[in-house]
């Protein structure tokens, strides 16, 4: 059945984000060649996606929690009522502040994995835009009336990137915009969102943060959520967000 | 030593040791006693933890330790983790289901979920630790205690076998 002889374990590590650079590069070649590793791609993030699921599946009861809690947090024999109480409440403000803290920074890394995917769920697929045009001004109007926002794209003519086309994803299950900028051998993904229903703190500050061995940059304006993911350089990514922020300034 | 110290890196960390608890266990009584007694060891312990240690692998690596010592760790040892680490990774690929299945499955988590149930614990505790824990190969070689080529031949073998799982259960589904 299967006639590509590609190594799936090398599939699985790039998509694991432990392949070396060259790999990596190896990988992306042959992705955007062979149809079968595509798609084979294209349903491991799936099932992967699905599987992440089973990290929270089971949740610890409130009791249980206090139990374990109260095992691990010292008393001290003979300690006066009132500061036990107020140690207590100590303790239980800075254990919601852990709860609240953890799953904003899981929420955090969520974000970034499904964005990931989205990228790499793109590369995969033969046919991956729902609008093709090099020219900004069929993209931008394209997107109106389907995304419950709007956002500009700067002129690309004169640069070194290429629009290559846009396409409605679903990211949280909130509708965003993608659009796929080509660079040289590369393609960037910029996915746009609306900042509200993201419900996620992100860093504010700039800079390209490296994850699942993606250079992604994100930042909020106006209310938009915006990512620019891809496994371009550092330096041409931070340039496409620039570009990005300027024209939506 | 210094439990204030414990309870800050530790406890952040209880939801998820739950949950991993109940996928090895199968059962919400024995993962909260694993639970209860992997927190007890690991603050016996915690004298020997170095500071820069990683202490996701540490606690994960002391709540398996503990399930391998448990009643139903000692049932799963003797069965699942006998297997061969040498069987060469292609073999199990012969009755894999195509992506095309894989993508009708994923549509129902309760699908995925059942296939993960029914893999030995083993290949579902390193598939655990890879999707939903997100950790690297090299923390899961560290929960594991083997070397990280272990860890990828064992990984590739478990998602192999999760999509046997999967295309096993739609063939159930067609006849």
């Amino acid at each position: 059945m299967m006639s590509c002889d590609f190594d799936r374990a090398a599939l699985a590590a790039y998509l694991d984000g432990e392949s070396s650079p060259e790999q990596s590069a190896a990988a992306q070649q042959h992705l955007r060649t062979c149809t079968e590793c595509a798609a084979e791609i294209a349903a491991m993030v799936r099932l992967r996606r699905q599987t992440r699921a089973a990290g929270s599946r089971f949740k610890p009861t409130a009791d249980f929690r206090r139990k374990v809690q109260a095992q691990v947090v010292s008393r001290r024999p003979g300690f006066p009522a009132m500061r036990f109480a107020t140690a207590a409440a100590l303790s239980l403000a800075a254990l919601i502040l852990v709860i609240v803290w953890a799953r904003q920074d899981a929420t955090q890394a969520d974000t970034f994995r499904e964005v990931a995917d989205l990228h790499v769920s793109d590369l995969a697929s033969a046919n991956p835009y729902d609008v093709v045009s090099s020219d900004r001004h069929t993209v931008k109007p394209w997107f109106q009336g389907r995304i419950p926002f709007a956002f500009n794209l700067p002129e690309f003519a004169g640069t070194e990137f290429v629009l290559l086309g846009g396409r409605i994803v679903s990211l949280h299950q909130q509708p965003a915009a993608q659009v796929i900028v080509g660079v040289g051998q590369h393609k960037i993904s910029v996915l746009v969102a609306q900042e509200s229903v993201l419900r996620t703190v992100f860093p504010l500050s700039h800079g390209v943060v490296v994850r699942d061995s993606f250079n992604v940059e994100t930042w909020a304006n106006h209310g938009l959520r915006f990512f620019v993911i891809g496994d371009a350089d550092k330096a041409e990514v931070q340039k496409l967000a620039l570009a990005l922020s300027n024209a939506n300034q | 030593m210094d439990r204030a110290f414990f309870e800050q890196l530790a406890m952040p960390l209880f939801d998820q040791l739950y949950n991993h608890a109940c996928w090895l266990t199968g059962d919400r009584a024995d993962a909260e006693d694993l639970v209860q007694e992997a927190y007890a060891k690991a603050l016996k312990g915690f004298g020997g933890f170095k500071e820069g240690t990683n202490m996701r692998a540490w606690m994960f690596r002391i709540l398996r330790n503990t399930f391998l010592t448990s009643r139903s760790g000692l049932a799963a040892k003797n069965t699942d983790f006998l297997e061969d680490e040498d069987a060469r990774p292609g073999e199990l690929i012969s009755h894999d289901a195509t992506p095309e299945q894989i993508l009708l499955r994923t549509e129902s988590e309760q699908a995925v979920f059942a296939a993960l149930e029914s893999l030995p614990v083993a290949y579902r505790e390193i598939i655990l630790l890879c999707e939903a824990e997100e950790m690297s190969y090299r923390e899961i070689a560290e929960v594991l205690d083997v070397p990280i080529g272990t860890v990828m031949s064992r990984l590739s073998r478990a998602r192999a076998g999760l999509r046997a799982a999967l295309g096993a259960d739609l063939k159930q589904e067609v006849r």
